[in-house]
């Protein structure tokens, strides 16, 4: 028996609209159609989505969580992007 | 063209200042041994920081979730066996469609399950001949019969209620995949426990023959499911590092004691007789004390040998062999699909 297994396909919910998809989980199918199809089934029983989005998880480029300290360096190093980085001398509002 | 030159005294210096991080990141790396992997996992699980797939996690670990989470989706889907013997029998539409559902988000609970476990690195086919082998284990509840209409009402209300009890601290497990799954599956057991409290209920306020079935059920499932919380903790070996390690956050004593206190009263309510001769209210602990556990049923069942043991597996083992032709003509449609988008 051929043993070829459906690709795994990672699924993502618009729970409503106005909000972004987010991740819930994964699934396998074999094309995307039948893996929009298991999200409906598996995903959204009970009304939890208006739009799904499907993509094989083997497209997904990620982040290595080893360098997570060097890649996210320059965010931690730039307390000016933040307004708590100013005083605003005492009579100043609006700002 | 000074400009030029400085450009390229920058960039140079740019490019410099990364290899000589990369050197260090990669030679501090060799340097990090074992032992200061684990101490800064640790120091991760003992702040309430969640374990994501590609991070680095002792193998002891990796294994231990891999075990618990599979045995776990394999329950949720022979699980589904028990009750799907009672589909067509439903007593009416009503019950049949709520079984229906039931039973259907079962199998939705033992996808998230499979899917948790392979962002370990679990391979899916393996844990599903695992299963098929009888190497891997399930809960042991389901290889019990379920002879009569009201095995339904005390399945949802016992065998979903002690799951529930098990799964509540599983939502705060350490591992990210799988307290997200178990958010999604505690949110769904709640109307299974009703549904089949519901049914018990009618039951024991119905006509004496009525009442007396669901005695019965109540008298067959209680033992076993006292079981589904797992040897006493003195006997319970790999406790000690999941709760280290934050997979369990309670010993199956303890939830096994909050499940009785939490079900007793409820039998009382509906004027059923939890079938323990030593169950006695201690007013003391605040809790009630119950009867020994018969672990020698509890390990013959574990080990291949209860009543329907042969049959749960057989049925799954069926189900695969039988369906292959399906998956097979699924992908060659796909195929087929594929290439014809591409030619057009
Ligand atoms: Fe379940
Ligand atoms: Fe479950
Ligand atoms: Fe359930």
């Amino acid at each position: 028996m051929s043993n070829k297994e459906w690709p795994l396909f990672e699924v993502f919910i618009r729970s409503k609209q106005g909000l972004n998809h987010k991740h819930v989980g994964s699934l396998r199918a074999a094309d995307p159609d039948m893996a929009i199809e298991n999200a409906r089934d598996v995903y959204t029983r009970r009304s939890e989505g208006v739009s799904i989005w499907v993509v094989e998880s083997k497209l997904i480029t990620a982040s290595d969580p080893k360098e997570a300290d060097s890649l996210f360096e320059p965010a931690d190093s730039k307390v000016y992007r933040h307004p708590t980085f100013y005083d605003v001398p005492d009579g100043i509002s609006h700002m | 063209m000074t400009d030029f030159s400085g450009l390229l005294k920058r960039l140079t210096l740019l490019f410099v200042r990364k290899v000589v991080h990369l050197y260090k990141s990669f030679s501090s790396m060799k340097e990090m041994d074992i032992a200061e992997l684990e101490r800064r996992f640790q120091e991760k699980i003992d702040k309430e920081i969640k374990i994501e797939p590609n991070d680095w996690m002792p193998e002891q670990y990796r294994k231990t979730l891999i075990r618990q989470i599979s045995q776990h989706a394999h329950s949720e889907i022979v699980g589904m066996l028990p009750e799907g013997n009672w589909i067509t029998r439903a007593p009416n539409l009503r019950r049949k469609a709520v079984l229906l559902a039931k039973v259907q988000d079962e199998a939705g609970h033992g996808l998230y399950l499979y899917s948790a476990a392979e962002t370990l690195g679990a391979d899916r086919e393996q844990t599903i001949d695992d299963l098929h082998s009888g190497k891997a284990k399930y809960s042991s509840i389901f290889n019990y019969p379920t002879m009569t209409w009201a095995d339904m009402g005390t399945i949802g209300w016992l065998v979903d209620g002690a799951a529930i009890m098990n799964q509540v601290p599983l939502c705060r497990c350490s591992y990210g995949p799988y307290a997200r799954a178990m958010v999604r599956v505690c949110k769904e057991e709640s109307f299974h426990q009703r549904q089949g409290f519901e049914i018990v209920s009618k039951l024991a306020n119905g006509s004496p023959e009525q009442k007396a079935m669901a005695q019965d059920s109540l008298n067959r499932w209680w033992w076993p499911a006292l079981m589904m919380f797992g040897p006493n903790d003195d006997h319970s070996p790999n406790s000690a590092l999941s709760m280290k390690w934050k997979i369990k956050r309670s010993t199956n004593d303890e939830l096994r004691q909050q499940f009785v206190d939490i079900t007793v009263k409820q039998a009382e309510m509906i004027g059923l007789t939890i079938p323990d001769k030593d169950l006695k209210w201690n007013e003391e602990r605040q809790s009630y004390d119950f009867g020994e556990i018969n672990w020698e049923e509890f390990n013959q069942v574990i080990s291949g040998n209860g009543p329907c043991n042969k049959e749960r597996v057989d049925a799954r083992r069926n189900a695969k062999e039988n369906g292959a032709w399906v998956r097979e003509a699924a992908m060659a449609h796909a195929e087929k699909r594929r290439s014809r988008k591409e030619r057009a």
